[in-house]
């Protein structure tokens, strides 16, 4: 532990919003980054390792409990886990049933994934936020690091990699059934002949394109958004905690009712990224015009 | 807080995740959903038809308890009168045999009045043949008197 640094809250804010990011800096080479203006000059190729780590991990347990389900599913009376599974299956296809029009059998799974997902990967959010980074942080001392020095983000959804990749792939497939369904002429005509009509057309291109990138950008930013803030607002009464036993006792009771709060907060834009996505490859598959 | 690398390995992830679960994860659990739905309208289906059937059931015991009502009061009726009828051959029969008897009675006594009457007839004779003997004395041949002594005792 280096004497020279103190810990200002400052400081601290910015250790809990640095990645451990794993990349090639210009000067120390291949490594993880020391601060965030590291992880910066690393450029494009870096890789954060916490939020690959722990989506990934999600992930995992998501596919393994539902897999595990699936291995061992009966038609006849369920138990409590398969009940469970069933619970939230049931939950997902009502919604795809409700909002997609279509026939496409990967909407469904492709929309349960979204909402399992994203809600194990918010549900992070609610571990204190210094219990798995100071237990890390220690861990890497054993091995020789600095703890001042070691980042770690737990909760992936407050990484726009994180939210930007889901969005991303949503964004390429309603392209691709846009295209599959219409045509590319179709698609196209889809941009540029409408609300004005062809005489219009560069005011519908402009007006159709806009409201086809927003769709990634605020299915990706309104998830991060929703959590980046979360976590702030976490780690601003993590910050209460050292100000005296009054300041303390208040943070506890803030940081009890913010963490009821933030469940009914990232159910939400879990529930909310997977009904936009099928709403979004709803609209793909439609030919409305 | 860089887009770097991790947006494309993030893809990839999302990918691989939405993969497994659409081949592996979603095809059993909702075919397990559907095939419990199936089964649950097969089993009320079939409980409409126990119904049903109960019904129906309920409605033919009913029609066979009338019947075997009927049959049972038929049958009766049939040994009433047949009881009757078996009163009235005993009764027509004890009727026959007092006659029967009676008759027969009568004839035996009718016999035996003319048993006696003949018994005494001779008894007649024999006396008024002695007596005829003592009053003759040997003027009169039994012998050869004898059918006039008969004819004369038929005639008691």
């Amino acid at each position: 532990m280096s004497s020279s640094e103190t810990l200002t809250s400052q400081g601290y804010i910015q250790h809990h919003l640095t990645n451990l990011t794993l990349g090639v800096h210009p000067e120390h080479g291949l490594g993880f980054a020391h601060n965030s203006a590291e992880a910066a000059e690393m450029g494009f190729w870096a890789i954060n390792v916490d939020t690959m780590f722990f989506s990934i991990l999600l992930g995992v347990v998501f596919i393994w409990l539902f897999r595990k389900v699936a291995d061992n599913v009966t038609a006849g009376v369920p138990g409590g886990a398969q009940n469970f599974v069933e619970w939230i299956v049931d939950f997902v296809e009502e919604n795809v049933r409700g909002s997609f029009s279509g026939k496409n059998p990967m909407v469904a799974p492709l929309a349960l994934t979204i909402f399992v997902w994203v809600f194990l990967m918010n549900l992070m959010d609610l571990i204190p936020v210094d219990l798995i980074p100071h237990l890390f942080g220690q861990l890497m001392a054993v091995l020789g690091a600095d703890p001042h020095h070691v980042y770690l983000k737990v909760v992936p959804t407050t990484d726009p990699n994180a939210t930007f990749g889901m969005a991303l792939m949503v964004f390429f497939m309603v392209l691709y059934y846009s295209i599959k369904m219409k045509g590319v002429g179709g698609f196209l005509g889809e941009l540029t002949l409408q609300p004005f009509g062809k005489w219009g057309m560069p005011a519908n291109l402009i007006l159709e394109g806009i409201s086809l990138l927003s769709k990634p950008v605020s299915l990706a930013l309104r998830l991060f958004g929703n959590m980046y803030a979360g976590e702030m607002i976490f780690i601003l009464i993590a910050l209460l905690y050292s100000g005296g036993v009054v300041l303390a006792g208040t943070a506890g009771v803030l940081q009890f009712v913010w963490a009821v709060f933030h469940i009914l907060i990232i159910t939400l834009q879990a529930f909310i990224f997977m009904v936009l996505t099928i709403v979004y490859l709803d609209m793909a598959h439609q030919e409305h015009h | 807080m860089n887009i770097n690398l991790t947006l494309f390995a993030q893809m990839i992830t999302f990918a691989v995740f939405v993969g497994f679960c659409m081949k592996y994860v979603w095809p059993p659990i909702v075919n397990a959903l559907a095939e419990r739905k199936a089964k649950i309208a097969e089993g009320l289906a079939a409980a409409e038809r126990g119904h049903q059937e109960k019904a129906l059931g309920e409605q033919r015991a009913l029609e066979v308890m009338k019947e075997a009502k009927a049959t049972a009061a038929d049958i009766v009726g049939q040994a009433q009168k047949r009881a009757t009828d078996i009163v009235e051959e005993a009764k027509s029969d004890a009727r026959v045999e007092g006659e029967r008897i009676v008759a027969a009675a009568q004839a035996e006594i009718e016999r035996e009045a003319n048993r006696a009457r003949e018994e005494l007839r001779e008894k007649v004779a024999t006396l008024a043949m002695a007596a005829a003997e003592k009053i003759l004395q040997k003027e009169i041949n039994v012998d050869s008197h004898r059918s006039i002594v008969d004819d004369f005792a038929k005639q008691l």
